[in-house]
């Protein structure tokens, strides 16, 4: 039996007909998709067919020469700027929304000062977090290039992302659970961090998702603070390249564009990855059991 | 004596005089509702009494609430305080935890760890919410997965757990079908042996049906307070018996 509840491509070409401007709308929402779709794939099939091939083993020896052009050092490099960064500016980020939306009073002055700064800090170009890494911590600190100025900076880069993603997080959490707390006669510390946080995880976790991302596509405030030395330092006062700044490196000499062509294939495996990693967590925590 | 008395309360949100002069004295193991059109400051006053006006920017209190001749605006910890006046809300709101951590959530507040006590007093609560044989196979089960009815008697259970005093309910059936309303009802009944309970109510059956003394609100005053069967059957003021005959609000 035909069922009777489907419209039949007969009726929908009549209404689109009757209404051009649906047509319209129509074919602009799928062409757009089609053209967003299609870049996307050209980029990565790009960037698959020219880096695959040079995917060899001696690209993941363990040091650098310019023999091997390793990339395994700045994947060592990225995963512990990734660490480093993320110690440093998730906890003050954090605190920082937590007093923003749980403690000041709603609609101070103060409180839209520091929104109107993050907002605005959010919004500046990386090489300018570079630049001024460079001045401050490589520079006036005198901690030359290092794994820890590049962190540094980048922490600076990402703690608005932090708090603006756990601000939002923190207002998501309605108001019911705060006086379900507060009435069985629990204090705001308690409120806070036994009930409104842990409410708060997956949206806190998508923040520092996107941080991630941007650290591990950062290169030009890296390059100023972490410098370019591809290997893996032996302390964290040392500088050592992430992969992309690797990636720049190869790209910039011109000596080792399909090296260069690889490490990009890896870059984009490391994201694929973490956002398939986070996406789980994310469900893991959200799940009703 | 009486458990809970308010004397010459006035209430503002901002220049806005929400509640009038109010005079109530509640007694033990009773339970008193509060009823009143919308906007009559019946939740008002029911949040002064265990100071969840606090939190409300821009309300201004004055006067006294006493708590067994006690202050509760003065000398007492408010945390303290609303342990011992417990408050079950409008909406039903189990926090998005495990039914077990939702009632386990007070006692742990107020400092028990133990686990085989904390088993004991989630088992009794839930038993006195009349909910316990519902639950009781899937105690680590997140409580959001429960119907509407059920989360309005695991919150009376949450709030049971912490043993209060008093239990305040702001028209805690005012979301729920008139099934589990009837149970709502029921168990407030039961309750009221232990727990002396105030209850604000939009149905005046509700009141006339579980309440032993009744207050009638009208535009921030109390208008009428009584036993709830002379207040009925014989009220003493014009309004109050338009209200309960239904010519008015």
């Amino acid at each position: 039996m035909e069922a009777i509840n489907k419209q039949r491509i007969k009726e929908r070409i009549k209404g689109y007909l009757k209404n051009p401007w649906s047509l319209m709308i129509l074919i602009f929402v799928i062409l757009a998709t089609l053209i967003t779709f299609t870049a996307l794939v050209l980029l990565v099939g790009y960037i698959l067919i020219k880096g695959v091939p040079n995917l060899t083993l001696d690209l993941f020896s363990l040091h650098y020469t310019s023999e091997n052009v390793s990339l395994f050092p700045a994947l060592i490099n990225t995963i512990s700027m990734t660490f480093v960064s993320l110690i440093i500016a998730v906890p003050f980020g954090i605190f920082s929304a937590i007093y923003l939306v749980e403690y000041s009073k709603r609609g101070s002055r103060f409180v839209s000062i520091i929104r109107i700064t993050a907002e605005t800090l959010s919004g500046i170009p990386s090489i300018v977090y570079g630049l001024f890494g460079y001045l401050f911590f490589v520079t006036a600190l005198k901690w030359r290039y290092s794994m820890l100025a590049g962190a540094f900076t980048l922490a600076i880069m990402i703690l608005p992302l932090i708090m603006r993603t756990t601000e939002e997080a923190l207002k998501s959490v309605p108001d019911s659970y705060r006086e379900g707390s507060f009435g069985l006669g629990a204090g705001k510390l308690r409120t806070v961090f036994k009930v409104v946080l842990p409410t708060a995880i997956p949206g806190i976790l998508a923040g520092v998702i996107l941080s991630i991302g941007r650290i591990v596509g950062e290169t030009a405030a890296l390059i100023y603070t972490a410098g370019t030395i591809a290997t893996v330092p032996k302390t964290i006062m040392d500088s050592g390249r992430t992969l992309s700044v690797h990636m720049y490196e190869l790209s910039r000499e011109g000596l080792f564009m399909n090296q260069a062509y690889a490490t990009a294939v890896i870059l984009l495996i490391i994201v694929l990855l973490i956002n398939w990693v986070s996406g789980m967590v994310v469900k893991r925590l959200t799940k009703i059991k | 004596m009486s458990k809970l008395k308010v004397e010459n309360l006035d209430l503002y949100y901002g220049d806005f005089k929400a509640l009038k002069d109010i005079n109530i004295e509640v007694s033990e193991k009773e339970i008193t509702a509060f009823i009143g059109p919308s906007g009559c400051g019946k939740s008002t006053l029911l949040k002064s009494l265990n100071r969840m006006n606090d939190l409300v920017e821009g309300c201004k209190i004055t006067g006294t609430v006493t708590l067994d001749g006690e202050d509760i605006y003065k000398s007492m910890d408010i945390n303290l305080l609303r342990k011992r006046v417990g408050m079950v809300f409008q909406k039903p709101n189990p926090f998005p935890m495990s039914i077990y951590d939702n009632i386990a959530f007070g006692p742990r507040t107020h400092g028990i760890r133990n686990k085989g006590k904390l088993d004991d007093i989630i088992e009794k609560s839930l038993r006195d919410a009349a909910i316990w044989d519902e639950v009781k196979d899937r105690l680590k089960k997140s409580a959001l997965g429960l119907s509407g009815g059920q989360q309005q008697r695991l919150c009376i259970a949450r709030a049971l757990a912490v043993e209060p005093e008093v239990l305040l309910m702001d028209e805690p059936t005012s979301a729920l079908d008139p099934i589990s309303t009837s149970k709502i009802e029921d168990l407030a009944v039961k309750l009221k042996d232990d727990y002396t309970i105030i209850m604000v109510t939009h149905n005046m059956q509700q009141a006339a049906r579980i309440s032993d003394r009744t207050a009638f609100f009208l535009l921030g005053e109390v208008v009428e307070y009584n036993d709830t069967e002379t207040l009925f059957s014989m009220p003493s003021d014009k309004r109050t018996e338009d209200y309960i005959t239904g010519r008015f609000g």
